[in-house]
């Protein structure tokens, strides 16, 4: 229970704290603290509009911060999310393009499952590499992020390239029929819905499935995974599809839902503001939920920030910057024990109280009992 | 390909080894360091790119680009430091820190380097190699970084340093057992945190080298994840600087392929030819790691959980 509230407390403080260091490092820049956090309020969560930029936000946010948080639980740090998600875009408009596909929901469908099958396939390969070559996967996925954004940039500025797109190169608009649209006529499209219930799919497959249980044995102690004999390579490699499969989904609702044909504008930094969502949520899909949105909402007020008080774009990601690491140092704060402290606090100058009787006193009790029968 | 375009070509990837293969040397060089203690620092992505817009912008500001170097470095160290300290905190994870330090120091510098993506900056000087050359092309193609050579003399002064002073000594002992150092009434969260520092100024240095010479101009996609290869290639030199060194020239030699190509007039596969350091980066790495072994000379106590 004390540890369920940390759960909660901790990471809500750090982004308390987070929202006030942010505060004072804007009054440098001369703007007024208490008007930027308003405005990041309003811009998120102000009124209909902002809410639905922060949910249409969010949507991918959920999507490569499950690709963080499932290989986490089977013990891997993937940071890669961006290569898989770039690349799930790609091959969800290059499947709209190579086939003939019909213009209705089926065809959605076929063009979101080649976006999954795509991250899939390039987590699943720092997975393979970490496994049977022992390389750290940090790395490796990093790396393959920016070769898949390379490949991206060479196909959608060469073979896959609309020649009808002149300044921005993209590639050829998916049709009509095949889009995501928004839910009951607003601008949130239903990536969100389905990020959600990607969240809550990998929440129950990680909580009360085998396989999802055996992937946190593997993550939790490999040597006890390798003594009740599961095949931990095996339950590494499937989480690590599964986070790519969620990041490359998010590249392919991109694409379906909002711009309709992959461009540059698909490399906007989805999948490094999904690691920090994970991380908050301690790698609990349940958890990324109001995480993303969170932070889909500070996302959605910086547009706002920029408007109102002339701050740079970036400042949004200072501000994820700051919460990051104060995230990871309110884990030292976990093992305090704040009982103990609070009683050292409002009472220092008292002795400590005495447990009971020591052995000691405990004999001369027995012998002065004995001497006085 | 004629033959005065093979020179032009060889020229620019000799060149372009040694331009491109700057940052790559600094920051490898700093994760040398700071590996030697017994830490990985991620965030050496973050110092690059925060001390790259640092740079520019103080040598924007004070007119001397040695000024903008040193702002480079000190930069550096600062957001190492802050690596050093939080990873001393208990709990706190290396991995994670640099992760979070990535983010945070590219933010930073987004942010505070948006006024300065217009201007120019005054311009570290260049040490000319190729006089011997009749050709245009080759004489501006090997046009070398000053900083280079000080590269070069830090690597030697550092596999000197770690084999015969008593810091060397202290900062590998802590990189191979903590408890030994604990034993000799050394601080091991204070080497580390010292290490680290010392690792982000150097680091520092392969910022000003972005900024300050070549490409020689502030803008966010300065650096596309050459601390991420730097990582990687100090598990490729074996934990070595002299390694280093030999490691940073070749990555510099792979990352100067498309724009070598682009000189000679061949555009076609300008983004994959971009991505030949990366891809070299995982062959090598695929090379040389075993699962379940642990590389020669790897420090002892590198990312072990306290």
């Amino acid at each position: 229970m004390r540890h369920n509230l940390a759960n909660v407390l901790l990471p809500a403080a750090a982004i308390a704290a987070a929202l006030l260091v942010f505060g004072v490092f804007v009054a440098f820049a001369g703007a007024n603290p208490v008007e930027v956090w308003l405005l990041l309020f309003k811009g998120a969560f102000g009124d209909a509009y902002s809410w639905q930029n922060t949910l249409q936000r969010a949507a991918p946010l959920m999507l490569t911060a499950l690709c963080v948080a499932i290989p986490a639980r089977a013990g891997l740090v993937v940071i890669g999310g961006e290569g898989a998600l770039v690349l799930g875009g790609l091959a969800c408009a290059a499947m709209a393009q190579a086939l003939p596909l019909p213009g209705n929901i089926a065809g959605t469908v076929v063009v979101c499952m080649a976006g999954a099958a795509a991250g899939a396939l390039w987590i699943a390969l720092a997975g393979a590499l970490r496994q049977y070559r022992g390389i750290n996967e940090t790395i490796s996925s990093l790396l393959l992020a920016y070769v898949a954004i390379g490949i991206f940039k060479h196909l959608v500025e060469g073979p896959l390239r609309d020649p009808a797109s002149l300044n921005k190169p993209s590639t050829h608009s998916l049709q009509p029929g095949l889009l995501i649209g928004g839910i009951a006529g607003s601008d949130v499209h239903w990536g969100f819905v389905l990020g959600a219930v990607a969240c809550l799919l990998a929440a129950v497959w990680l909580r009360w499935t085998p396989s999802g249980f055996s992937v946190r044995v593997v993550g939790g102690n490999l040597r006890a995974a390798q003594l009740v004999g599961l095949p931990a390579s095996r339950l590494v490699l499937l989480a690590c599809a599964l986070g790519g499969a969620a990041a490359g989904l998010a590249g392919a609702v991109e694409v379906a839902a909002v711009h309709t044909s992959a461009n540059a504008s698909l490399v906007a930094g989805y999948g490094y503001a999904g690691i920090l969502v994970a991380f908050i949520a301690r790698h609990e899909p349940l958890a990324v939920i109001p995480v993303a949105i969170l932070f889909g909402g500070f996302g959605a007020a910086g547009s706002l920030l920029q408007r109102r008080l002339g701050l740079p774009d970036a400042s949004v990601l200072v501000l994820q910057g700051i919460a990051f690491v104060l995230i990871l140092a309110s884990e030292a704060l976990r093992d305090v024990d704040w009982q103990a402290q609070w009683t050292r606090l409002v009472q220092p100058a008292r002795p400590a109280p005495a447990v009971g009787p020591s052995q000691r006193e405990r004999e001369q009790l027995l012998e002065s009992e004995q001497a006085l029968s | 390909m004629t033959a005065d375009q093979w020179v032009t070509f060889i020229a620019a990837i000799a060149g372009g080894a040694l331009r491109v293969g700057a940052p790559f040397l600094f920051v490898s060089l700093g994760e040398c360091i700071t590996e030697k203690s017994g830490r990985i620092n991620l965030g050496l992505e973050g110092v690059l790119v925060l001390s790259a817009m640092a740079s520019f912008g103080a040598s924007y500001l004070s007119g001397s680009a040695w000024v903008g170097a040193l702002a480079g470095a000190a930069t550096g160290a600062l957001l190492a430091s802050l690596h050093g300290a939080l990873c001393s905190l208990p709990r706190v994870n290396d991995v994670a820190t640099g992760i979070a330090l990535m983010l945070f120091g590219t933010g930073l510098a987004f942010y505070l380097g948006k006024p300065l993506i217009q201007p120019q900056a005054p311009q570290l000087p260049a040490i000319a190699l190729g006089n011997w050359s009749d050709s245009a092309a080759v004489r501006s193609a090997l046009q070398v970084n000053v900083l280079v050579p000080i590269g070069l003399l830090l690597a030697l002064a550092l596999t000197w340093a770690f084999a015969n002073t008593r810091a060397g000594l202290l900062v590998r002992m802590a990189g191979d057992s903590a408890n030994a150092t604990r034993a000799l009434g050394y601080s091991v969260s204070a080497i580390r945190i010292a290490a680290t520092t010392a690792g982000g100024l150097v680091a520092g240095l392969g910022g000003a080298s972005l900024t300050l010479f070549y490409p020689g101009s502030w803008n966010e996609g300065i650096s596309s994840g050459q601390g991420l290869i730097a990582v990687a290639l100090v598990i490729f030199a074996r934990w070595s600087p002299l390694r280093c060194v030999g490691a940073a020239l070749m990555f510099g030699g792979a990352g100067a392929i498309g724009p070598a190509l682009q000189s000679i007039g061949i555009g076609w596969g300008y983004h994959l030819f971009n991505v030949v350091p990366y891809v070299l980066t995982l062959l090598i790495l695929v090379a040389t790691c075993r699962p379940g072994s642990v590389i020669a000379g790897s420090p002892g106590e590198l990312s072990s959980r306290q």
